[in-house]
């Protein structure tokens, strides 16, 4: 396994910041095209289920633990739910943007980027856990 | 009668949806049951989607400078519920596909009708 | 397509034809002016779907087993009349495009007024989605964790057992 697909072995490491980068440009930018953070975490689960295909999956376990994404996976949880309570704590209501900037309009887009990256870093860390344990079971 | 052709996206849902449900309930292998399930699910996307469209419409995200042109804006809130859908949607195939996994393990095979035989005997 | 998937026993191919599916009905969102929803569709259904399920058939076995006739008649009675119903349920439905529909008429045009005011956001779907929809959001999302941690767990059980 270890020289065969050269062509796909080089090729993965070209597109992989690219579509790393891609997936980030989606989480960031969705506020103005489309996009968001439940694309974007697809994107960049699907990147690195790319790696995993083509380096095997101890390469792809070493880059990412499985005990480390599945902390990630309940921190992007925790964010969503956290700027939730950070509006209660602010006098707003739960989830209420309002309150998390001077100006209404700040405070709203500030919730939605934030709430958008809880809800990218979940989902991209849950479809590396799926995708790492179909994986992983192969191997025994 | 006569507003019978502008019905015709709910009669391509309704055909893939009876497709779905056909697969999934009439073929004993776990995996296509999951498929089946899979086209079903898309048929209630499209249907969804489908009703959200106005015509002449353009996809819901703000025209900076418009020109002075009024901008008809198709409706944003199926699109919302239908992108969290498709990304829970995978999230429970996942799970039906786990599921399919351990019983492969336990019973060696994916074939209902098996798998019944197999509890009979137990 | 999908009737291919119905008559198709390898379940190879059935896989690989339900990713084709899935971006033929993502380009069909983009033409329905869902671009977000195409998006996602995608990525989702051509890219992680197809390979989950190629693990699976890795896992188990790609062959369905051929039984006896093909066509059984009591589901294919059920579909047709549940269909049959459908669409006389239909005739009574909005047009395609009508934009006098229902639909139109209730929370969606607050939406597309308020919103690029309210949040200064010009992608009305990510502004509702993570805004006047914030509970939703977070109850899928915990929905796609708790199903993350359910498919830990239930391969993450027992190895495979030598027999």
């Amino acid at each position: 396994m270890v020289q065969r697909h050269f062509i796909l072995r080089v090729t993965t490491k070209l597109l992989m910041p690219f579509i790393l980068l891609f997936a980030l440009y989606v989480q960031f930018h969705g506020d103005f095209g489309p996009g968001g953070g439940f694309q974007a975490g697809v994107i960049f689960g699907a990147g690195f289920v790319l790696y995993a295909l083509i380096y095997g999956v101890e390469a792809a376990e070493k880059v990412a633990p499985p005990g480390v994404i599945r902390v990630i996976m309940t921190l992007g949880l925790l964010l969503f739910v956290g700027v939730g309570y950070f509006g209660l704590f602010l006098g707003g209501a739960f989830l209420d943007y309002n309150v998390l900037a001077h100006d209404p309009v700040h405070g709203q887009h500030l919730g939605i980027t934030l709430v958008e990256l809880g809800v990218g870093i979940t989902v991209a860390a849950t479809m590396i856990t799926i995708f790492l344990s179909f994986a992983g079971r192969n191997r025994t | 009668m006569t507003n019978l052709p502008g019905l015709y996206n709910y009669w391509i849902v309704i055909v893939l949806m009876m497709t779905g449900f056909y697969v999934v309930i009439a073929r004993g292998n776990l995996i296509k049951k999951i498929v089946g399930l899979n086209i079903f699910q898309t048929s209630v996307f499209i249907l969804y989607i489908s009703m959200g469209k106005i015509d002449g419409g353009t996809a819901p995200i703000i025209v900076a400078d418009t020109g002075g042109a009024e901008v008809v804006y198709s409706n944003p809130l199926p699109h919302v519920l239908i992108l969290t859908a498709i990304v829970v949607g995978i999230a429970t195939t996942a799970l039906g596909l786990a599921l399919i996994v351990r019983i492969k393990e336990a019973y060696g095979t994916v074939e209902e009708d098996e798998i019944f035989a197999k509890d009979e005997q137990a | 397509m999908a009737v291919g998937i119905l008559r198709l026993h390898n379940l190879l191919a059935v896989v690989m034809l339900s990713g084709i599916y899935s971006l033929i009905s993502a380009c069909l969102f983009v033409t329905l002016d869902a671009v977000d929803v195409a998006f996602t569709e995608a990525s989702v259904g051509g890219g992680i779907a197809t390979v989950l399920m190629l693990a699976t058939l890795g896992l188990t076995t790609d062959r369905e087993k051929t039984g006896k006739g093909n066509l059984r008649l009591v589901p294919l009675a059920v579909v047709t009349i549940t269909g049959a119903a459908l669409i006389y349920g239909t005739l009574d439905m909005p047009l395609f495009g009508d934009p006098t529909a229902p639909i139109q008429q209730h929370v969606a045009p607050r939406y597309i007024e308020e919103s690029p005011r309210a949040t200064g956001i010009p992608n009305i779907v990510t502004s509702v989605l993570a805004s006047y929809r914030g509970y939703d959001t977070m109850g899928e999302l915990t929905v796609i964790f708790t199903a993350g941690i359910g498919v830990v767990l239930i391969m993450a059980g027992r190895r495979r057992r030598e027999d």
